[in-house]
């Protein structure tokens, strides 16, 4: 038996910090896809911009940002802290590659391990947010790292065309991700179900969310399975990517805005007041 | 040991808000800040319907979810249960807020005013060390902590207590520590039935509410 309101809308986290997570996790992908199927250096650099560039927006989030080193003081449980340190290591990999040219393979490794780490941290940041139980839920982990991955696949895609159409492995790379991004969705909206607010608000954004997964991933198919012109394979490129990448934005600041709802207050007994007949 | 834990009995609470409103005096939070909130709930339909006053806030957890997830070491817990801002390492980040699971903390950005001027009392109790970080309730701490050093006992001794407490016209709110057996809240925990909320989350909250009695005292 529970009592109490209706969980309202959580009020300390607007489009801000989602938008760290939106770009921090798409450049991420970006960095992982760029350092394992290869592309032009940019590409790195493009990726580490989208980092930058959500630490910058969560930093204009902060009440106090002369402060903010502080944020490293705490790595032994705060993800957050975790983060921010993870970050520079994502910097510094970009920089040596654009530095040092052609790509060793432990450059590669380097750069897709730091990148995927700083993704993992921003997963394990929402799960740790106890308040929200859309965030708190296990398995978001595992979603916003496939999310993050999904859309820097869809990233690379699309900047990659630039260059060329993509070889077989980056479609197939990118279909794996697209299906267990969905399948971690569909788990983790089931999950969901007693959190009734942050459900609605999240299926309100669902339907593209799955044909941003669901379109890019025939194409995908299509792709990887079919001998297609050069001129198509950029075009199902194209697409693919931007649709991916925009499912997957459009995802996360669902989830990180209007998704949002806490818990609300509960009593699991009323009070038990007056005359008692016995 | 000492672990310093609040009783809240649902059954005396009338929501007259006086502690709120003592809180409020004691700790000069601005508007719209309020560390002790009483809820008024209401359930059911009619005719069957009831209501419940419920006074909330910081639990002060075992295992603060606000501890786990701040990034500077801001948040700290004392070996008394009690849990801390230190507002100069704070960023303001508002990462404890969302991780709360009791909506127990806030953030005020910038200095505001019950009536848009500060008044001679806001002007000399404004403290600017406290905006754009988190703040929550303390159990006043520094009321327990000056207590204690003249000898008092917290939640017996009303300048050892915290205000909120002192304030309650009902005696709906009790204060004290838990590792006491014979303390005043250890007495009304073994005598009455009582829950802590959300407690399928594994915070551990200090704050324990009261709904009826045990069995055993029934009549």
């Amino acid at each position: 038996m529970s009592f109490g309101p209706n969980p309202w809308h959580q009020q300390s986290w607007d489009g801000r910090a989602a938008a760290n997570f939106m770009f921090g996790g798409a450049g991420s992908g970006l960095i992982v896809f760029a350092a394992l199927a290869g592309g032009p250096t940019w590409l790195l650099l493009a990726g580490a911009a989208l980092v930058g560039l959500g630490l910058l927006s969560v930093f204009s989030e902060l009440g106090r940002p002369l402060r903010a080193m502080n944020v490293i003081r705490h790595p032994a449980r705060s993800w957050m802290t975790r983060e921010a340190m993870v970050a520079p290591v994502v910097f510094a990999a970009v920089a040596l590659a654009w530095f040092t040219g052609p790509r060793a393979a432990w450059l590669s490794g380097l750069l897709a391990g730091a990148a995927l780490a700083f993704v993992y941290c921003q997963a394990r940041m929402l799960q740790a947010a106890k308040g929200i139980p859309a965030w708190r839920e296990p398995l978001t982990v595992p979603l916003i790292v496939a999310t993050g991955l999904t859309e820097g696949g869809g990233l690379w895609l699309l900047l990659a065309s630039a260059a060329g159409p993509a070889t077989v492995l980056p479609w197939v790379a990118f279909a794996l991700a697209l299906t267990a991004r969905l399948a971690l969705w569909l788990a983790w909206r089931r999950r969901l179900r007693a959190a009734s607010r942050a459900l609605a608000a999240i299926d309100r954004a669902g339907h593209a969310f799955k044909a941003a997964t669901l379109l890019p991933l025939a194409l995908a198919i299509l792709a990887a399975s079919s001998p297609l012109p050069p001129a198509a394979l950029i075009a199902l490129q194209v697409v693919a990517g931007a649709l991916a990448a925009a499912g997957g934005l459009w995802f996360k600041f669902t989830l990180v805005t209007r998704g949002a709802y806490n818990q609300g207050f509960a009593l699991s007994h009323l009070p038990v007041r007056g005359v008692r007949h016995i | 040991m000492t672990r310093w834990a609040m009783v809240a009995d649902l059954r005396r609470c009338v929501g007259c808000q006086t502690c709120t409103a003592s809180c409020k005096h004691a700790n000069a939070t601005p508007p719209g800040v309020q560390w002790r909130r009483v809820l008024d709930m209401e359930f059911g339909e009619y005719p069957d319907v009831q209501r419940a006053f419920v006074p909330v806030g910081c639990q002060h957890c075992d295992e603060p979810s606000c501890l786990d997830v701040c990034p500077t070491t801001a948040t700290k817990k004392r070996a008394d249960g009690i849990v801390t801002i230190d507002y100069d390492l704070c960023i303001g980040c508002a990462y404890c807020a969302v991780a709360c699971p009791y909506q127990a903390r806030y953030k005020t950005e910038r200095a505001t005013f019950a009536y848009g001027q500060a008044s001679a009392h806001e002007t000399q109790r404004r403290d600017d060390s406290r905006l754009a970080v988190a703040t929550k309730c303390t159990f006043c701490v520094d009321r327990i902590d000056a207590g204690l050093a003249k000898g008092l006992t917290p939640g017996v001794d009303p300048e050892a207590t915290p205000a909120c407490v002192n304030a309650c016209i009902a005696e709906a709110m009790t204060f004290g520590d838990l590792e006491d057996a014979n303390s005043n809240v250890s007495r009304l925990l073994e005598a009455n039935q009582h829950f802590r909320m959300h407690e399928e989350l594994g915070n551990g909250p200090g704050f324990f509410y009261l709904w009826d009695r045990l069995e055993e005292t029934k009549p």
